[in-house]
């Protein structure tokens, strides 16, 4: 393939709107008679509501509508609801009677100002039954502790049926849903003995009873073949997602439709959760989502509180507007899961791990199951490639904000825990760290994860990660700043330098790409994927330009609107869409290069083959037609070839699409069915040098590479974008975000940016460089994977290592390493004083 | 210590100070009520305010263009901004002078509008992001043309905030280094992260404008 458009960089169609503060968010929209509404949520981390009355707060001046639990729709039975949990009785609802946590909303009032709605909240008469509740996940597991939900403290997982024949459930912890995936997860009680905590060792996580397990190879042998083992308890912490623009939502009807203007990673398929969340069919229901402030998992797709205005302006029968304060956003705005991990690591002289028997707990929050803890497992059967592998794990219950996937969700936790264990054993054994990583690491079609009923693991579509880790040193200049940083000391200054290795799955397969040549000659690309600055909304769709070998300049891409008639898209989420949507692209390019050799052939003679689609025209023994004439001899001829029919397997949601744009043009159009031998990963190494302050604590990072296995380069700047971007939510986890609770109220006291301080410019290292091996993908036609998500865990990982290379392997046992923690250890000797066990600290 | 004394010495840094002292001053009307606002007559309450409240109809100068609208005394120049003059690029982040998402021009100094009351902005110069680029023929401003050259910046939310900050600076220090402007314009957050990027878009803006 010819690169005029892959591998370069260009400027997104939608720059010069967000850069003259044109670019409409949420918040952004009016709609004439908008009402505003506010939220009264809980103050308690449990409760149950004894007593309601709205009828004072009704008849305040401007107030239109309460909207409470009473008005929402049950969870429609079988329905999947967030990520891995089918609808019950105990799903989150959007309003509730019963708040799980702080902050958890319990009724929405609409007024004509915002002011008037506060006031109206004040006027509510509301008494609530505080029930028991707990913020620490080990917390609940003490005999006679409290529990999270009246009806347990753990997720359970009934036992599952054989799984269908090479669906592994590696990768994202064997996700539930309506499509016979293994059983919804249930509620349970569970608590350990006290001689499970008794037996555990000082700082050690106890191994009592676990809900879920999987391995893979001979454990036992696997420690007896061991030279030096490890055993080692890691805390990380748990995490806002903290988008910079809030779940602002607004909502109106008009013809019986509901009009919802919202924050999502993904247009199309939030038609579908809102309808769930909402109770209205989903072809009653339009997306509006040209611009979205950052999600980072936060929105997949969508949130549940959109229900809130769709539903109050129902109930008003006037436009609402839903505007999310930071505060509201950091209770109802997503956290990422902290995960409790203890890991037995067995070592042979020359660095392999031989063995990884691995005990991890979810700090789940109140609501669905997060496969957080598990996917950390199934990361480091990847990244390190333990000849032997034992999992097990508990999804444990607390009143804490709601979690869900974050970039990276697993991932980056198992990266984090795995890392300062590795690089222990490789001082322990005098091996270099780079070295240690390559001997472990991936490579061709690895496999990982637990054992499959077929005896066999499952496996990756490919990883040149030994490829990548070479090209990072060198541009890092590893051996020189070794020898010049390593262990070095300068007055109070101590510098250490670090690398990771981080896995993530890059990409899912099996959706629509569609296009229209129109009879003006330009090329239209209709598109669902989520505009939150990715750029993968204007990337991915360069494939099937090149393909067309039409000028950038000459194609338009119809986007954030589902009234626009959009394709069935992958939720821009887990680094999926650079993977599947270049995928469904090359299948629309393909149907529509087909359609114009065949047009071509038809009006000027010959066989459709011997027509070749270069220079804007298809050309061939009888002549040649610009994609104009073409465009225009499509809609004549009509069928197959302006959209009037399409094929029998592309999804629903792009049939309808495609029938009401059908006679506009040339209809290209087509569903990703290309074959894939594998589970697309993608793969970034990072390679950190800090210096810390030994008299304050203080972190600075020096210098960071990021190196992606990532396929094909699709845009180089996009790629540093991200491989930065990323490597800076790592640095935050590494240095500067945790949440902080009242432990006798059950109370956030971290709510905001300050609190919970996310890095700034200034918390950006020194110098930074990001590239990739740029090596195709085998497995997918253009040979592009994603890189979102991987550069997370890789640079969580790299810089506590150079932490740990600078001032030692026993100082911290858990994230973040704060300036307290690295004090406080140094002055003990260099050995942690922090607390190993608690949450939130 | 030495980057202190640099973020120290720029002037908006100094006219943060002031608006802090400013917010201290204003007391209770700048917490808890700060971002609400209404659109239509006060039911129920004094809408006159604090003792001594000042006249509600006012005239703010915003993008070279005298307005006159009716503002409460509590109401922040951010919620005036998008809410009374329809000028909706300038964003709310979190309200409370935490990420500068809000950051608009007053008298050519940088400042965070969420807290900054419209009422202070009587009689003083305010730009946005609408104010920019030349009215006349469209065409963008330095900064702008660098974020666009150089796809600066991921989802964008903060992006508006970070170009008038960096508007400001470049007023004060029109061929600072990385890491001068970097320090210049660390009052704004940036959630997708793209810290590099930005700071190349708004670097390559600086050489735009120097070049006139």
């Amino acid at each position: 393939m010819a690169t005029k458009l892959v591998g370069q960089n260009y400027s997104t169609p939608d720059l010069i709107a967000k850069v003259t503060g044109k670019a409409k968010y949420s918040e952004d929209h009016r709609v004439d008679g908008m009402l505003f509404c506010k939220i009264l949520s809980s103050p308690m981390p449990h409760a149950r509501v004894r007593r309601l009355d709205t009828s004072k707060a009704m008849g305040m001046p401007g107030v239109k509508a309460i909207l409470t639990a009473d008005d929402m729709p049950g969870a429609a039975a079988g329905a999947t609801l967030g990520e891995n949990v089918q609808s019950s009785a105990q799903a989150e609802r959007g309003l509730t009677n019963e708040p799980l946590y702080q902050g958890e909303p319990i009724l929405a009032i609409a007024a004509t100002s915002e002011l008037e709605a506060a006031e109206a909240i004040e006027a509510i008469e509301i008494d609530f039954e505080p029930l028991p509740f707990v913020v620490d996940p080990l917390d609940t597991l003490r005999p006679g502790s409290p529990n999270a939900r009246t009806q347990g403290n753990v997720w359970v997982r009934p036992p599952a049926p054989p799984p269908a024949q090479g669906r592994g459930e590696a990768g994202r912890g064997g996700r539930g849903g309506a499509g016979g995936g293994p059983p919804a997860p249930q509620v349970q009680v569970l608590k350990w003995t006290d001689d499970d905590f008794k037996n555990a060792g000082e700082g050690q996580l106890p191994l009592g009873k676990a809900t879920d397990e999987w391995s893979y190879g001979n454990l036992e042998e696997g420690f007896k073949k061991a030279d030096l083992t490890l055993d080692e308890t890691f805390v990380t912490q748990s995490t806002g997602h903290q988008p910079l623009e809030t779940r602002t939502a607004m909502a109106y009807w008009q013809n019986g439709k509901l009009y919802l203007h919202g924050s999502t990673q993904s247009t199309v398929q939030t038609v579908a959760s809102v309808a769930r969340w909402s109770g209205v069919p989903a072809n009653q229901v339009h997306i509006i989502s040209e611009y979205t402030g950052g999600g980072f998992g936060s929105k997949i797709p969508g949130s549940i509180f959109m229900a809130i205005p769709a539903l109050l302006s129902k109930k008003a029968n006037a436009p609402v507007m839903m505007r999310i304060t930071r505060e509201e956003e950091h209770f109802i705005g997503r956290a990422r899961p902290g995960v409790f991990a203890r890991m037995k690591v067995g070592f042979r002289k020359d660095g392999r791990i031989t063995a990884v028997d691995m005990y991890a707990i979810c700090d789940n929050g109140p609501y669905d199951a997060q496969g957080d803890a598990r996917t950390a497992g199934t990361t480091i059967s990847l990244a390190y490639q333990p000849e032997a592998m034992r999992w097990r794990g508990l999804t444990v219950l607390t009143n804490t904000p709601p979690k869900v996937s974050q970039r990276a969700p697993g991932g980056m936790q198992g990266v984090g825990i795995m890392e300062p264990i590795l690089t222990k054993a490789a001082k322990k054994l005098g091996i270099d760290q780079v070295e240690m990583h390559k001997i472990n690491a991936p490579a061709g079609k690895a496999p990982f994860g637990p054992t499959l009923p077929t005896g066999k693991q499952a496996y990756v579509t490919s990883a040149f990660v030994r490829e990548a880790l070479d090209k990072g040193r060198e541009l890092f200049k590893w051996e020189e700043k070794k020898a010049a940083y390593s262990g070095k000391k300068q007055g109070t200054k101590a510098r250490g330098i670090g690398v990771a290795v981080s896995p993530f799955s890059g990409g899912s397969v099996g959706f629509d790409g569609m296009l229209i040549i129109k009879p003006d000659g330009r090329v239209q690309f209709q598109t669902g994927i989520g505009n939150l600055g990715t750029e993968s909304a204007f990337d991915v769709h360069r494939v099937a330009a090149e393909m067309l070998d039409v000028p950038w300049e000459q194609c338009d891409i119809v986007f954030g609107n589902t009234t626009k008639n959009l394709p069935w898209t992958c939720v821009s989420a887990g680094s999926q869409t650079a993977h599947a949507m270049t995928r469904a692209g090359h299948a629309s390019a393909t149907d529509a290069i087909k359609k114009l050799q065949e047009i071509a052939a038809k009006t000027r003679g010959g066989n459709p083959e011997s027509y070749k689609v270069a220079g804007g025209k298809v050309s061939g023994p009888g002549g040649s037609m610009t994609f104009a004439q073409a465009a225009q001899k499509a809609i004549e001829l009509g069928g197959k070839y302006d959209g009037h029919e399409v094929p029998e397997e592309l999804n629903n949601f792009t049939k309808t699409s495609a029938t009401a744009l059908a006679g506009q043009g040339l209809m290209g159009v087509g569903k990703d069915a290309y074959p894939r031998d594998g589970q697309s990963q993608s793969y970034v190494i990072g390679y950190a040098a800090v210096e810390v302050d030994t008299e304050v604590g203080t972190i600075k990072v020096l210098d960071y590479t990021a190196i992606g296995d990532v396929g094909r380069i699709l845009n180089p700047r996009n790629l540093k974008g991200q491989l930065f971007g990323g490597s800076m939510l790592g640095l935050g986890h590494a240095l500067t975000q945790r949440w902080a609770y009242d432990t006798h109220y059950g109370l956030a006291l971290a709510r905001r940016f300050h609190h919970n301080r996310p890095p700034t410019i200034l918390d950006a290292p020194l110098e930074f460089t990001g590239d990739a091996v740029d090596l195709a993908d085998p497995e997918t036609p253009v040979g592009i994977r994603g890189v979102g998500e991987p550069p997370v865990g890789a640079a969580y990982g790299a810089i506590m290592n150079a932490i740990a290379d600078a001032l030692g392997d026993e100082i911290f046992k858990r994230s973040p390493v704060s300036a307290d923690i690295i004090i406080t250890s140094l002055e003990n000797g260099g050995k942690r004083t922090h607390e190993a066990l608690t949450a939130h600290i | 210590m030495e980057d202190n004394k640099m973020s120290e010495e720029t002037p908006q840094s100094v006219s943060r100070r002031n608006f802090i002292k400013g917010v201290i001053a204003a007391g209770a009307v700048a917490s808890s009520s700060a971002y609400l606002f209404r659109t239509t007559t006060m039911h129920g309450q004094s809408a006159a305010g604090p003792v001594g409240a000042v006249e509600r109809l006012l005239t703010l100068n915003v993008n070279g263009q005298d307005r006159r609208i009716d503002v409460m005394p509590q109401e922040t120049l951010a919620m005036v901004l998008r809410y009374k003059l329809g000028l909706t690029g300038t964003k709310i982040g979190c309200d409370r002078a935490e990420c500068g998402a809000c950051t608009v021009l007053i008298d050519d100094v940088p400042h965070y509008s969420c807290s900054y009351l419209a009422h202070r902005a009587r009689g003083k110069k305010v730009v946005t992001i609408e104010g920019l680029a030349d009215p006349a023929t469209g065409k963008l401003s330095p900064v702008q043309q660098g974020v666009v050259d150089e796809q600066g910046f991921q989802c964008a939310f903060c992006m508006p905030g970070f170009v008038m900050a960096t508007t400001g600076y470049l007023k004060t220090n029109p061929n600072p280094t990385r890491q001068e402007l970097a320090h210049g314009i660390s009052g704004n957050l940036c959630r997708c992260q793209d810290y590099d990027k930005i700071l190349t878009a708004m670097m390559k803006g600086a050489e735009y404008a120097r070049k006139g």
